[in-house]
Formats: structure tokens, C-alpha cells, sequence
């Protein structure tokens, strides 16, 4: 198992566990504790709206990939680690992380 | 959208189906077979929903019957099936009023106050409607329709007109370069020194530049906006923080969709997570004559699959079938013995 800090849309923080072992990814998690992500692709990184900014944790996890930056690019704001927490395997790396959701919320 | 004045104008239908992705097709087909007549309307300005809109060349693996399918090649097949139903699309628009009349049937209002006139609605809204990315501007909403416009519907709206694009992904580029010949100046404002959009549209839009057809502005991001009423300029601050102010009659930002729930929160129906609650019998919502099919709609056991909602359009169709034939009887046909006949 593996804990980390999630900021939603108002400023709240929670602490979130979530195991390590079975192949997850951040935004399945952060869906299953019923945080408002869309997560309209289903994972594909393709929608940007499971986006997330990584406030605290090692600098890897805030280095988006070049298939998350194709989508982060293109919206009106994001930020230095900006993140698509579908792309983001549960793993120790996450252990103590802050994680601020950026993604918009449905209504 | 624009400024243009659009002449009212009253669609007569037996069944308006809001959303016009997959389920929302599928349901034209299966109306069809029970004579029942449908006009879709959709937010995008083309058929086929999240399919088309966020992933056209992936693969779908649980479709039965098709081992593979991409989402595009899913969307223009279902298009091709229910063309023996001559279905009437509205798209582009979002569908913002729902008015019950007298004799119980619906009259339909969209954000561009086309009107449509109904026996019954369903509702194939997907996650909602897609909508624009909006830029944090201070005013933006007040130049809504007055110079800011999120989508090209009528390239014809911008011609020898100064327009301004903000974004760097495939329309931003795409428009760029297509509005170049048909507007007075075109100015693409970008956050980065590159694109990731198609590279050929990018190298053409560096052509584009390099010629002088276009002002390309690289590294700067919008910061105001301004105008009397309408919009006539914008100003950018570049990397250093240097503030250049461009007089424009357009400001097009192109960052792409996301999608809401928007007016259908407001109809009266019950929702629960942002879906709506539906009787599993038939698929009615709590009120008459509104159904809701596909991944709008949530009851035990729901799973938000377009299989699931294909099975939810044709079990629909029979109960909505009281309210287009309320003196006939429904025979239950099959399609193998039937044919399909077409209107």
C-alpha cells in the first residue's frame, strides 16, 4: 500500500491509500474515492480531464510524458508538473505525495 | 453564434434524441423499425460523440460481431444503417429548454434557438455536452457572441474580418491555415515555440508565417481582452512579460473540449452523479415522455458500455411507441423476417 495527499477543486485535503499491487493507475484510484475526475477516455490520455498538478513528491513523478504533454498543452492552463493521473502507475513513488486535481469538474 | 440573426424555425418530429453519438444513431435505427420518425441534436458540430470527437482511430474490442472495430469506422457504419430512416440532424447546437405543451408532446429549444417539435425526447447526452475550454479572461463571457467564438461554424463569418486564434493543437492549426484565405489577417497566438499538433499543419503554419500571410506569436499567452460592446482588441504578454495589444474583430480560442452536464441538470429530472435516474423497464426518466439512454443514464447494475445502450435504445423504442401511435397496437417484428423498410 502506498499514502499520498490529494487537494480537490476547493482546497481540501485528504489522505488517500491505495495499493501498489494490482496495476492501478492514479486516476483509477482517485475515481474509486470518489473524487469528481471525468476521466471521459477511459485512460487513454486523451481527454485531459483527469489532469493533476503534483504539488510535492520526487521530481520523476512530475515529469509528464510526451503523450500527456500532447493533451496538457493544449488547455488554457497547466502547470511546470502537470500530470494526467491516468498515466500515473500506483507505485511507492507516490508514497507521501501532494497531489492538487486541476481537472474540471462535470457540472 | 456570430453575429448573424437566425430565422426561427419549428422541426417537426415523432422523436428528438438529444446527443448523437453512438447510442443516440443506434436508437434512429431501432425507432425506425416501429415507424417512428427522429431529428437528433448535438453540441459538436459532427455525429458520433466521444467517439469522434476524442478517439476517431482507436480500437473498440467489445462490439459483438466485430472482433475490432476503429471508433470512426463504428460511427460511419451505424450512419449507414440507419440512412433507410432519414434521421435530421441539428448540430453544433446545444439543446437548452424543454417545454411540455398542452397535448403532452415537447418543444425543443437550442443555443442557437432552433426549435423542434416532438412526440417524445430521449435523452443520448453520453457524459453531457461537450463544451469549449475557456481561457481565464476577466470579461470572456461578456464578448461571448460579440468577437469570442470557440467554434468555427461558418468560416464565411470571418472573412476579410481580423481574426485572432489562440492554441497550439490540431484546430487551432488547422483553422489557422484555412481562415488565412478567407479572413483580412490572421494572428495564431501560441504558448509554446512549438507545436504538437499534425506536423504538416504546423510546417504549413510556419510557411505561412515565414511568407507574411499570417502573424504567428510564439510564447505568449492571451491576458485581456477588451472592446464597447464588442470586441476590438487583445492584449498578450510574451515569456519576458512584454504586453503587445492586437485590434482584432475576432478572438477564436481553440483549447480544446471538455464535457458537461450543462442544461439537462435543469429539467426537472432525477440525477444522481451527474446521470439520470431511470426505470430499468423501459428506460423513462420520472417524467413522461422523457427517456434517457446510454452512458447518461444510471440504475443498478448500470455499466457504461455502447453495447448496454444499444440494448437500452431498442427496448426504449416499444415504450415510446404509445405516444407517436397512441391508437395502434405495437407487433413485435423481427428484422430477418421484416426487412427493413424504409421511410
Amino acid at each position: 500500500m502506498v499514502k499520498f495527499t490529494v487537494e480537490d477543486q476547493d482546497g481540501n485535503r485528504q489522505e488517500v491509500e491505495a495499493p501498489t499491487d494490482m496495476g492501478f493507475s492514479l486516476m483509477e484510484i482517485l475515481k474509486a474515492s470518489e473524487y469528481p475526475i471525468l476521466a471521459t477516455c477511459g485512460g487513454m490520455a486523451l481527454c485531459a480531464t483527469c489532469h493533476i498538478e503534483i504539488l510535492e513528491g520526487p521530481d520523476e513523478l512530475g515529469e509528464a510524458t510526451d503523450i500527456e504533454l500532447d493533451q496538457l498543452e493544449n488547455l488554457p492552463e497547466y502547470f511546470p508538473t502537470s500530470r494526467l493521473s491516468c498515466q500515473i502507475r500506483v507505485s511507492d513513488m507516490l508514497e507521501g505525495a501532494v497531489l492538487k486535481l486541476r481537472g474540471e469538474d462535470v457540472i | 453564434m456570430g453575429f448573424s440573426q437566425k430565422i426561427p424555425i419549428m422541426i417537426q418530429t415523432d422523436l428528438c434524441i438529444i446527443g448523437a453519438g453512438p447510442v443516440g444513431l443506434f436508437a434512429v435505427f431501432e425507432a425506425g423499425l416501429l415507424k417512428m420518425r427522429c431529428h437528433l441534436i448535438d453540441a459538436l458540430p459532427q455525429v458520433g460523440g466521444q467517439l469522434s470527437e476524442i478517439y476517431p482511430q482507436k480500437p473498440i474490442y467489445d462490439i459483438p460481431g466485430y472482433p475490432e472495430v476503429k471508433a470512426q469506422e463504428l460511427v460511419d457504419n451505424l450512419m449507414e444503417q440507419i440512412k433507410p430512416f432519414k434521421p435530421t440532424f441539428t448540430l453544433g447546437e446545444r439543446v437548452d429548454h424543454l417545454e411540455k405543451q398542452e397535448d403532452g408532446s415537447y418543444i425543443v429549444t437550442t443555443s442557437d434557438k432552433t426549435q423542434v417539435h416532438a412526440q417524445v425526447i430521449v435523452i443520448a447526452g453520453g457524459l453531457g455536452c461537450f463544451e469549449p475550454r475557456k481561457p481565464v479572461l476577466d470579461n470572456l463571457e461578456t464578448f461571448e457572441g460579440k468577437g469570442v467564438t470557440y467554434m468555427v461554424k461558418n468560416p464565411e463569418t470571418f472573412r476579410d474580418k481580423n481574426v485572432v486564434l489562440a492554441g497550439g493543437g490540431d484546430s487551432a492549426l488547422d483553422w489557422t491555415i484555412y481562415l488565412a484565405d478567407v479572413a483580412k489577417r490572421v494572428t495564431l497566438v501560441h504558448r509554446n515555440e512549438t507545436f504538437r499538433g499534425a506536423p504538416d499543419s504546423a510546417a504549413k503554419v510556419f510557411d505561412l508565417a515565414s511568407e507574411g500571410k499570417i502573424d504567428l506569436i510564439l510564447s505568449a499567452n492571451l491576458k485581456e481582452i477588451s472592446g464597447n460592446g464588442k470586441l476590438d482588441s487583445v492584449t498578450l504578454t510574451d515569456k519576458t512579460k512584454n504586453e503587445y495589444k492586437i485590434e482584432t474583430d475576432y478572438l477564436i480560442p481553440l483549447f480544446g473540449l471538455s464535457p458537461k452536464l450543462g442544461p439537462i441538470a435543469d429539467w426537472g429530472l432525477s440525477i444522481d452523479k451527474n446521470a439520470i435516474e431511470v426505470d430499468t423497464r423501459d428506460y423513462s426518466t420520472g417524467v413522461e415522455r422523457i427517456y434517457a439512454i446510454g452512458d447518461i443514464n444510471t440504475y443498478p447494475g448500470k455499466l457504461k458500455l455502447i453495447l448496454c445502450g444499444f440494448h437500452e435504445a431498442a427496448i426504449m423504442m416499444h415504450s415510446a411507441f404509445k405516444y407517436v401511435y397512441p391508437d395502434q397496437k405495437l407487433s413485435f417484428k423481427y428484422t430477418t423476417v421484416n426487412g427493413v423498410n424504409a421511410f
